[in-house]
């Protein structure tokens, strides 16, 4: 019976399948995926360390109200469904990519919905770093600047790191509802073949796909963040 | 030398505003090692963070030979920040950075070349006695040596002042002890200032000349340690010099002479001093009060002693016991 599965001819087309369109998608997948946090990241990580460092209390504070519109603007962005936003972005994609869709277009929604997240989990790094040490970095003539720069960023590494598994991972599932929008990848290969046209068993191998990129990005990445922590070195 | 004027510092909190310090007068001179105690809540922390500005005093000046601390710039403060500078109770060391990048952040921050920075903070290591730690990470350190790390950073600028805010507060009294010592030589060798905020008496009693006994955010008693030790005028220093309550100086008999003896490490190894001092020279010593600790097989602390009122038998007391290595006497005397 299971010779016969495997001969079926519905199996026999997943594995042509497979072998023609897995490797570009996978490909699409990690393009996207990497460039999308990239990008994320330079957004994101600066506006973290504006809502750390802005803070009343932080090494550079901003006015209440400025700090209040940028915590409603975070919040608003990350409260739009990423389906809806990648339908609402199309004129600001198609103003920087020239188009609103496929593979590339997809990364710009996936960049707007991504940086207020990762800000906010920069925000949750770098809020991590003891008050005590930017203190004493204070007592010893710092610069705001040279706080940021020398002291929370440093010092909140291993968990900034930690983070951004999480985000290149958030994203990774992201970029496969960009399928909807033409966006390449083994998302769209999913939808395409397992919702368009039932072929269940295509679905399944993207989906195991997927799952096996987001297993590698976490265990690199707790791997790296474990390894750059050097509270964590024996006594 | 420091200066600290007429020092008040209000904070608003959400009850309400709390007077942190009031109205404080302290004058530090050049190479004292000078010790400001206090119970918990008293304001030490507080003074200490408005000496170098890290708290912004309400009212009053903190002048640094002469020079308006509160007038500089937050730039200008920035420089001077480097001339005093500030040891804490938790280490406070960047985690992620080795003992030697530890030691050499000051001198980045000053623009010191890095191999210039390197060479300085090896020199330091030598200094605080950890040469084989350069490459550690703070986190395989224990206490002890963390707070070494740390007196070598704040030294790498070549301050006039260190500050030290409870440094020994989260060590064990041997640790205590050598990082003490350690403060001590820093002084001596190097004639830097230092200034101790402490809620311990033996930390006084062991390295500071002169104290301040800060009591709910204002000064109750200032002056030179062996003044305050053996006559304790305000509730709070008290408090302090007898902590279990014993209110010895108002005890002692009228017709006796009271003398203190503050061990500073005296070998304690098998010789009953007292005991000796009674069957050699005999002279019967009534104790009155003591808060002495071996630490070590060394003894540190004070002592206060009643002996008959007899001006040849207190003159050879003193001589007695004032030969003792590591052992100071001198005759309190009634200041009412």
């Amino acid at each position: 019976m299971i010779e016969n599965f495997f001969k079926s001819a519905e199996m026999m087309e997943a594995i042509e399948i497979l072998k023609t369109e897995f490797l570009f998608a996978t490909w699409e997948t990690l393009y996207v995926t990497i460039l999308s946090t990239a990008f994320a990241i330079v957004l994101g990580l600066p506006l973290g360390v504006l809502l750390v460092a802005g803070d009343q209390n932080g090494v550079l504070p901003l006015p209440k109200s400025v700090m209040q519109i940028l915590g409603v603007v975070i919040n608003l962005l990350r409260s739009v469904p990423f389906l809806i936003l990648m339908i609402m972005v199309f004129p600001l994609t198609r103003l920087i990519v020239g188009t609103a869709v496929g593979t590339t277009a997809s990364i710009v929604p996936l960049v707007i919905a991504a940086f207020p997240f990762v800000a906010r989990l920069a925000e949750s790094s770098l809020r991590e770093v003891d008050p005590n040490i930017i203190e004493t970095a204070q007592s010893m003539g710092t610069s705001p600047f040279q706080i940021i720069t020398k002291v929370m960023l440093p010092e909140s590494f291993p968990s900034l790191i930690s983070n951004a598994t999480i985000a290149i991972t958030t994203i990774l599932g992201y970029s496969a509802m960009s399928g909807i929008i033409g966006g390449g990848g083994l998302g769209k290969i999913a939808i395409n073949y397992g919702y368009y046209r039932y072929k269940y068993l295509v679905m399944f191998a993207a989906v195991i796909l997927l799952i096996v990129l987001v297993q590698i990005f976490q265990s690199i990445g707790t791997k790296l963040a474990v390894r750059t922590d050097k509270r964590l070195k024996g006594r | 030398m420091i200066e600290i004027k007429n020092l008040s510092k209000t904070f608003r909190t959400n009850d309400g505003l709390v007077e942190a310090l009031r109205n404080v007068n302290i004058t530090i001179q050049d190479g004292d090692i000078y010790g400001i105690i206090g119970m918990s809540g008293a304001g030490k922390s507080t003074l200490v963070r408005c000496i170098n500005m890290l708290e912004r005093p309400t009212s009053g000046q903190v002048l640094l030979d002469g020079q308006d601390m509160g007038a500089l710039s937050e730039k200008e403060l920035r420089y001077v920040r480097r001339n005093v500078t500030m040891i804490f109770q938790g280490f406070n060391l960047l985690m992620q950075r080795t003992c030697l990048g530890n030691i050499c952040f000051p001198l980045e921050l000053s623009g010191v070349k890095k191999a210039d920075a390197k060479k300085r903070a090896i020199e330091l290591l030598e200094i605080v006695g950890l040469p084989d730690k350069a490459n550690a990470y703070p986190a395989q350190l224990s206490g002890g040596q963390q707070q070494r790390i740390a007196i070598a950073r704040a030294l790498a600028t070549n301050p006039k002042v260190l500050l030290c805010d409870e440094a020994t507060s989260a060590l064990d009294p041997k640790t205590t002890h050598s990082i003490l010592e350690l403060i001590r030589d820093i002084n001596q060798k190097l004639g830097i200032t230092v200034i101790i905020i402490t809620h311990q008496m033996s930390v006084v009693e062991e390295i500071c000349n002169r104290v301040a006994i800060l009591d709910d955010g204002t000064v109750v008693e200032e002056g030179a340690v062996s003044n305050i030790f053996s006559n304790p005028q305000s509730m709070a220093a008290k408090r302090l010099v007898f902590p279990d309550g014993t209110d010895a100086m108002q005890d002692y008999s009228k017709d006796g002479r009271c003398i203190r003896i503050v061990f500073n490490g005296a070998a304690a190894a098998g010789s009953p001093l007292i005991s000796k001092m009674a069957i050699e020279k005999q002279v019967v010593a009534n104790i009155l009060a003591a808060s002495t600790k071996t630490i070590g097989g060394k003894v540190y602390g004070n002592m206060l002693l009643s002996v008959p009122n007899d001006e040849k038998k207190l003159q050879e007391t003193l001589a007695y016991l004032g030969a003792v290595p590591d052992v100071f006497t001198e005759e309190v005397v009634d200041r009412d």
